[in-house]
């Protein structure tokens, strides 16, 4: 269980907080999609579920906490949150190590770290490339990749460690709509074996594929919460700035125009689920 | 006006990594061209050569006809203006107004026509109220912004935007879709790449699909996204946007945009009465 309660986040020398009062607890094995416009705040909620903010990049929590299975995370250490909980950024790039030669060293560098022996690592390597189907890039310089494959790269480092808690900064951004696919799959699979996702995206498809709840930001405060059928079909998502999955969208644009039946609702189901 | 030309273009990057084959491109004036692919299909790496910033190993660029060969890349800026998919790339200067100055002012552009310069191009991407601040401090998404600002002060014919939509809510990218068509309406060409088949399909006239280096479709939106091409679209791992996949799923032939599946379910309607 990852919770944050009663948070009340500033950074360093901002008197207006990023997030107010915000209270989020992720089960295991949940997927919790964040969503809202640029600058709601669902980066700095992401760095607050890590543990990052305050701990690392300063700025001051108001007397809210971070909990992590039941321990209170807030004051401790970096090196005992980064065992715990880890986080995927924003931007990809900036997230690859800089001291690994080829991409395989690059995701077998977590594992490693973890102190995991090299057979294991080995093949927590391979299964992560697999997945996100970048097998082919395992010789690779980290350094000479697309900006969709540094992305895939480093959401490979992160599968291979099987974080207990994992956060997520808009991991498809970069990615076509394949990649976008096979990251929601393989978060799926990960979530199946108990780990809980934090997930912020302007992509509601993907959310609306893989995410049991959905939390909506506004300024900085939670707006809607519950379901993610619910809350992604709610009418005042485009008022946040939130653009609803296609299958919502699509639908209401077809109803509005009074041309809805029964056979273009299946159809919207069967094209688009 | 330009007329964009590669022939024949090869490239090869010095670590062997091979990103175009035999590409073979017109882009005439004014055009709307939107390139897709999967991440590492070449997309980046195409556009780079439009402006002169990489250099083909195989084939030519042209403009209006004349190998750009021995231009340098500093003449080439005031014909076609390159925005990066990574800002941090691009933006270097102390505060936004100054880093958007930056381009005009070294095509000679001084006083008010500099200052109507930035002006405009900050009121079109929406941060004239952020001219003062440091681009530091900005989000990534209108870091974005901001560095699509700094092209379009320049006022070159011919604006590339390299996956512009990367990291936009639900605003930015209609924000940056309105950008387009207000280019369009001063008859300046523009070329995007992208993995948001909706943004493409709604934005652009002409759609390329790349595939490991080469051009495999080329058309508009409705013959590219046609039934009969998702064989080729599915090789290089890509699908019609959502509106596209359920006009073909009510067989209304293809409909990309949603407005045409609206429009074709309208008459389909009509007809039945």
């Amino acid at each position: 269980m990852l919770e944050i309660r009663a948070a009340t986040y500033r950074y360093a020398g901002v008197a207006r907080p990023a997030l107010r009062d915000v209270d989020l607890a992720l089960s295991d094995g949940e997927i919790v999609g964040v969503v809202g416009a640029n600058e709601s705040g669902k980066s700095t909620l992401c760095l607050v579920a890590s543990g990052l903010a305050p701990a690392s990049i300063g700025g001051s929590l108001g007397g809210g906490s971070l909990v992590v299975d039941g321990r209170t995370m807030t004051e401790r250490p970096l090196h005992e949150l980064a065992g715990v909980v880890a986080i995927g950024f924003q931007d990809a790039a900036s997230q690859l190590s800089g001291v690994a030669a080829t991409v395989f060293e690059e995701v077998a560098l977590g594992p490693m770290n973890l102190g995991l022996p090299l057979v294991e690592t080995v093949e927590r390597t391979r299964e992560a490339l697999a997945a996100l189907r970048i097998g082919d890039l395992a010789e690779r310089r980290p350094t000479q990749l697309s900006g969709g494959q540094a992305q895939l790269v480093v959401l490979a480092s992160l599968l291979a460690m099987r974080p207990r808690h994992l956060v997520l900064d808009e991991p498809t951004a970069q990615l076509d709509p394949d990649g976008s696919r096979l990251v929601g799959q393989a978060l799926a699979r990960l979530a199946a074996e108990g780990t809980s996702l934090l997930v912020a995206e302007h992509r509601t498809d993907l959310l609306d594929r893989i995410c049991t709840r959905i939390v909506v930001l506004d300024e900085g405060r939670v707006v809607a919460t519950g379901p993610a059928s619910d809350v992604l079909a709610d009418p005042r998502l485009h008022g946040w700035g939130v653009e609803p999955p296609a299958r919502v969208r699509l639908a209401s644009e077809i109803a509005a125009a009074g041309l809805w039946s029964p056979p273009i609702d299946a159809a919207l189901v069967e094209a688009l689920g | 006006m330009t007329r964009l030309a590669l022939e024949r273009v090869s490239f090869t990057y010095p670590s062997g990594v091979r990103a175009l084959a035999d590409v073979d491109l017109v882009v005439e004036p004014g055009e709307r061209l939107a390139i897709v692919g999967q991440n590492g299909s070449g997309k980046t790496t195409l556009v780079r050569h439009l402006n002169g910033l990489l250099r083909p190993t195989g084939g030519r660029v042209l403009h209006d006809g004349v190998d750009i060969a021995e231009e340098r890349v500093a003449r080439l800026a005031a014909t076609v203006g390159l925005v990066f998919q990574d800002p941090g790339r691009q933006i270097f200067a102390g505060r936004v107004r100054a880093e958007v100055a930056f381009g005009p002012r070294n095509l000679g552009r001084r006083r008010r026509q500099l200052d109507e310069a930035v002006d405009g191009a900050l009121a079109a991407v929406g941060l004239a109220d952020a001219a003062d601040a440091n681009p530091y401090d900005l989000g990534y998404s209108r870091r974005k912004l901001l560095a699509l600002a700094g092209v379009l002060a320049m006022g070159t014919p011919v604006v590339v935007l390299d996956e512009p939509t990367t990291g936009q809510d639900a605003r930015g990218v209609a924000r940056i879709a309105g950008i387009v068509a207000s280019l369009h309406a001063q008859r300046r060409t523009v070329v995007a790449s992208s993995h948001d088949m909706r943004f493409v399909a709604e934005t652009f006239t002409r759609v390329v699909v790349m595939r490991a280096g080469r051009i495999v479709l080329d058309g508009t939106p409705e013959a590219v996204f046609a039934e009969e091409n998702g064989a080729v679209l599915a090789s290089t791992f890509l699908a019609p946007p959502a509106a596209g996949l359920v006009g073909a799923r009510l067989g209304l032939g293809s409909t990309p945009t949603e407005r045409a599946l609206l429009e074709a379910l309208g008459a389909r309607d009509a007809g039945d009465d």
